[in-house]
């Protein structure tokens, strides 16, 4: 490493040791989805087996069979609402949260900043901290069990809000906004046909987290659809591992389907996501 | 941000007519009512799914509210709390919390810290690693758990077959869920593998904006990459350590999903036979839930809540430091 003590980090070249370094990582990173799917296509021998097999064996169709046709656990049906509640929470967040981001960045009103440091304080609140109020609020509500419950708290987001004011000041001059309300058009004229071409990227950077996250979550899911006909894919896949006796390459099968989608998003919109993050993106 | 092109200002040659009072009136109320219009949906769906059950689960705190027996609700003034300062299953979660929060902060941070340090240098494919070391953000931790339940298994388990190669447990295989330092390190394992990368691009993105001739100079002076790492890129991108060492504090104080999933049986949301790992997200469910007990629920909610401030607290406090000392 001496070799570099003259050059500043940016514009050293990765050596060979930090490709390999970068190798081990990525290794690190990738095996245990990587392990997932042999074992989603071995056989229970091949699973327990020592030294352990890391090729996939030939038994995918078969264990995948096994997991759609399981009785109780609603397998098929978990996928469609995952996607269904990830949408709905998805375009939500995009149009509630762009609308709201917008007037905090462009437009002018009294308490505008008030409003936004409630914003910001909301970041900051646990979400753990209001689970059994909400589920006494659902049941009140009737919601429990449904769909319902799982969406209403996810359609909008404070972190959503704050990187889309973020984006839009810096995105949407000021002048492109004035000049066309002296056109005479409306603020919502001005959303539609200005802003929204404006934020594409950051539609695209916000939908995929928000997505994600809303596929993964598990707790409030648990709590309200837990022995229902309508998991989502989380809820049912603690269904499938739950019981005396865990065939681990059935309930491994469910696992990667449950996991494809996103690998899927990764693929196409990993970019985005890289980004997303690196602007600071919150976990959770 | 990289985006600036926009439409052109859309450009007119004549003036345009001159508005009717409708018009003006409308145009009045556009410009004082729909910023409102605009942030009401956010405020109000907020307001009743985020802010009403925290402000409510205060008053479900102090009372008796039992899902089983409906006929005892009342007002229970501290009781929930003074029960949970004698409760050994709330103790032994917040050990266990802490515990398993520690084995994952740490290791976790400095590897982000390491990995960004490599990643922020010129790289073939710099995207291809970055969206890679992300795999593990994006999987499910429900899933990915579940495959590392099978690597910590106690018979052929993959982590026990490691360990016989170099001589250990030969005669008797690791129980890692038996026992709580080997399943809070199997848990921290679980942690550690989700959010390395995450740290690691925040890091990165902080480190970008470091000035090149800071680390010339220090070059000059001697310093090596190690040193400069410590002595320079730490204390520039502080204000980001503290930021993750404060995610992590909010993020690993609630941990739910790993040792739910790591459970033999992970509906009974025990965290292990004598509950060696159960954290206390896990215990808020199992009493809410399980014991039907929802008011004592809400107590711990609370204790969590101000666990979660002092804990973020120090840890920010720490980390100021470490950052500063120069």
């Amino acid at each position: 490493m001496t070799t570099f003590v003259t050059r500043a980090p940016q514009e050293t070249r990765g050596s060979w040791k930090t490709y390999l370094g970068l190798a081990l990582v990525l290794i690190f990173s990738a095996f245990p989805v990587y392990w997932m799917f042999v074992i989603a296509t071995s056989t229970d021998a091949a699973v327990s087996q020592i030294p352990p097999s890391v090729l996939p064996g030939g038994e995918l169709m078969n264990n995948l069979r096994e997991v759609f046709t399981m009785n109780e656990v609603y397998f098929t049906a978990s996928l469609i609402n995952s996607f269904i509640v990830s949408s709905v929470i998805t375009l939500s967040t995009l149009f509630f949260c762009s609308l709201a981001g917008f007037a905090f960045a462009k437009l002018r009103f009294p308490a505008r900043n008030a409003l936004m440091f409630v914003v910001i304080l909301t970041l900051t609140v646990p979400n753990q901290l209001g689970v059994v109020a909400l589920y006494i609020l659902m049941g009140k509500l009737g919601w429990n069990g449904t769909l319902l419950a799982v969406i209403a708290p996810g359609l909008v987001s404070a972190f959503g809000v704050f990187y889309m004011r973020q984006f839009i000041g810096h995105a949407v001059p000021d002048e492109l906004v004035e000049s066309a309300r002296i056109d005479g058009a409306m603020t919502m004229r001005v959303y539609w046909s200005i802003v929204l071409p404006a934020i594409r990227p950051a539609l695209a950077v916000l939908g995929l987290l928000t997505f994600v996250m809303a596929w993964n979550d598990f707790q409030w899911p648990l709590i309200t659809l837990n022995g229902t006909e309508f998991p989502t894919s989380m809820v049912a896949l603690s269904d499938l591992a739950s019981g005396n006796y865990v065939i681990y390459r059935r309930v491994l099968a469910g696992a990667f389907v449950a996991t494809v989608p996103l690998i899927v998003l990764l693929l196409i919109g990993g970019r985005q996501i890289v980004r997303g993050i690196m602007e600071g993106a919150v976990k959770s | 941000m990289s985006l600036t092109q926009l439409r052109p200002t859309p450009q007119h040659a004549a003036p345009p007519p001159k508005p009717s009072r409708a018009k003006l009136w409308l145009y009045r109320f556009d410009t004082k009512a729909t910023p409102y219009v605009f942030i009401a949906p956010f405020f109000v769906i907020f307001a009743i799914f985020g802010l009403f059950p925290i402000v409510y689960n205060g008053v479900v705190s102090l009372r008796n509210w039992r899902l089983t027996e409906p006929e005892k609700d009342g007002w229970a003034g501290f009781d929930n709390f003074s029960r949970l300062l004698s409760d050994s299953d709330f103790w032994n979660a917040l050990y266990n919390t802490l515990g398993i929060f520690i084995l994952s902060t740490v290791p976790q941070l400095l590897a982000a810290l390491i990995i960004a340090n490599l990643l922020n240098r010129k790289l073939r494919g710099q995207t291809f690693w970055r969206i890679g070391i992300l795999l593990p953000y994006l999987t499910p931790v429900v899933a990915s758990t579940l495959v590392f339940a099978v690597f910590f298994a106690r018979d052929n388990g993959m982590a026990n077959w490691l360990l016989s190669l170099v001589g250990y447990g030969q005669e008797q295989p690791l129980d890692w869920r038996a026992s709580k330092w080997s399943s809070w390190i199997a848990i921290a394992t679980m942690v550690n593998w989700k959010w390395i990368g995450y740290n690691a691009l925040l890091y990165l993105s902080a480190m970008q904006a470091i000035p090149k001739d800071i680390y010339e100079a220090a070059a000059v002076d001697g310093a090596g990459p190690w040193r400069q790492l410590w002595r320079i890129t730490v204390p520039m991108i502080q204000p980001v350590v503290v930021f993750t060492v404060i995610l992590s504090t909010i993020g690993g104080l609630q941990l739910f999903n790993e040792p739910m999933m790591f459970d033999e049986n992970p509906q009974s949301a025990g965290g292990g036979s004598a509950h060696q790992f159960q954290t206390i997200a896990q215990l808020i469910y199992k009493v809410g839930w399980k014991d039907l007990n929802l008011g004592y629920a809400a107590a711990i909610s609370w204790a969590l809540f101000l666990i979660i401030l002092i804990v973020a607290g120090i840890n920010a406090t720490l980390t100021k430091r470490i950052g500063g000392d120069r």
